[in-house]
């Protein structure tokens, strides 16, 4: 068997280098924009470094869903962590940030110390209102798939009333929808959700 | 002292920070410009709009403010707790999540989180509008549809949107457009 084919099998098994796992980290870093983490992810960790198979992408993207933080940076500390531990999570996360940070500070500074170039707020208005219609369409993208029954919406609505109109802390709606939400969808709950009529199952 | 404040306010959001950097947005905006208050509202909107100019993870625009506030050490105090308490927490549960792939309560925890998520995003995308759009005129509201019907018909890398939303009002501006 060549390498390349135990590579194929066997994502995880070859130890990677902490040099590598910055580059590859800091490459993402550098080269995704708005939200599209994700994709970017998968195509480099899954189908071009062969680090992790497509379950475990989807198993850890699952994870950083749940947990608090950004998909980005939970993605990184989930896959460094897979592949060197403490230090590829380490690592892997600071690649991750290291680039938008330069450019984020480089920006903001020119932003704050006058930005005499060209009228700067009338730029950002523009870009705010992209990046809401940025925000709108990726709702819609995460959204579509989830909302499935009239307790998907009630969810939502109840939600988006908590925050926007009464606005309620996180920290009162989490903890409070949260568990309501995971109880609706408790696993005697699933069961009863599933489908009856699936071909290999056997029909009660 | 401030630089610790800055540490304590994005370490809480870090924590709160379920659904994603968006979800948080109205938090971050009650805190920062509400109950601190280190910037205006407006500020708040630039940085936002900032952050969106930069590759990586969309929400490193903390770090400014963060330097609005306590210059260099603010920044790295507002990187440190926006993204450290969340880090630790994927890193141990990441540790252990494989031992709970049989145990039907992921299933149901995701299921279930999933449209509190849609939720919280949804609400910190009202804050968001609410924040960088209202009092401009007309035209953020034609940029923030005709990207969102954009994205949804066809695949195309975001950042041409966002530079192509902020050439779009300068230019109205320079127009002589109302009140961009």
């Amino acid at each position: 068997m060549t390498s390349d084919e135990a590579a194929a099998l066997a994502p995880s098994a070859e130890r990677v280098g902490l040099p590598a796992i910055f580059r590859v980290f800091l490459t993402l870093g550098a080269t995704s924009f708005g939200g599209g983490v994700v994709a970017y992810l998968r195509e480099a960790l899954v189908e071009r470094e062969r680090w992790l198979d497509g379950e475990t992408f989807l198993a850890g993207l699952e994870l950083s869903q749940i947990l608090p933080g950004l998909n980005a940076t939970n993605m990184s500390v989930y896959v460094g962590e897979r592949l060197r531990g403490a230090p590829g999570a380490l690592v892997a996360c600071l690649g991750m940030m290291l680039p938008g940070t330069i450019v984020v500070m480089a920006l903001g500074i020119l932003f704050t110390g006058g930005g005499r170039v060209m009228n700067v707020s009338t730029v950002l208005v523009g870009v705010g209102a992209a990046a809401v219609g940025l925000l709108l369409a990726t709702t819609w993208k995460i959204g579509r798939p989830v909302i499935q029954r009239a307790t998907d919406v009630a969810i939502i609505a109840v939600t988006v009333a908590a925050v926007a109109y009464f606005k309620l802390s996180l920290a009162v709606v989490l903890p409070t929808i949260g568990p309501v939400a995971v109880w609706l969808y408790r696993p005697r709950a699933m069961d009863r959700l599933r489908p009856p009529t699936r071909g290999h199952e056997t029909p009660k | 002292m401030l630089v610790l404040q800055v540490l304590a306010v994005f370490s809480l959001l870090s924590v709160l920070a379920v659904g994603g950097g968006a979800a948080v947005i109205p938090e971050m905006k009650h805190l920062t410009v509400g109950v601190a208050p280190w910037i205006d509202s407006q500020q708040f909107g630039a940085i936002y709009s900032l952050g969106q100019l930069a590759p990586g993870p969309n929400m490193l625009m903390v770090s400014v403010i963060g330097f609005h506030v306590a210059g260099w050490v603010g920044a790295l105090a507002a990187l440190l707790g926006f993204f450290v308490p969340s880090g630790l927490i994927t890193f141990h549960v990441g540790r252990v999540w494989d031992r709970f792939e049989a145990n039907p309560w992921r299933a149901s925890i995701a299921r279930g989180l999933g449209p509190v998520t849609v939720g919280l995003i949804l609400a910190g995308t009202w804050s968001l509008a609410h924040t960088v759009m209202v009092g401009h005129g007309p035209v953020p509201y034609g940029v923030c549809a005709i990207v969102t019907l954009i994205l949804l018909r066809i695949k195309l890398n975001p950042v041409f949107l966002i530079i192509g939303g902020g050439l779009t009002t300068w230019i109205a501006s320079m127009l002589g457009m109302p009140a961009c």
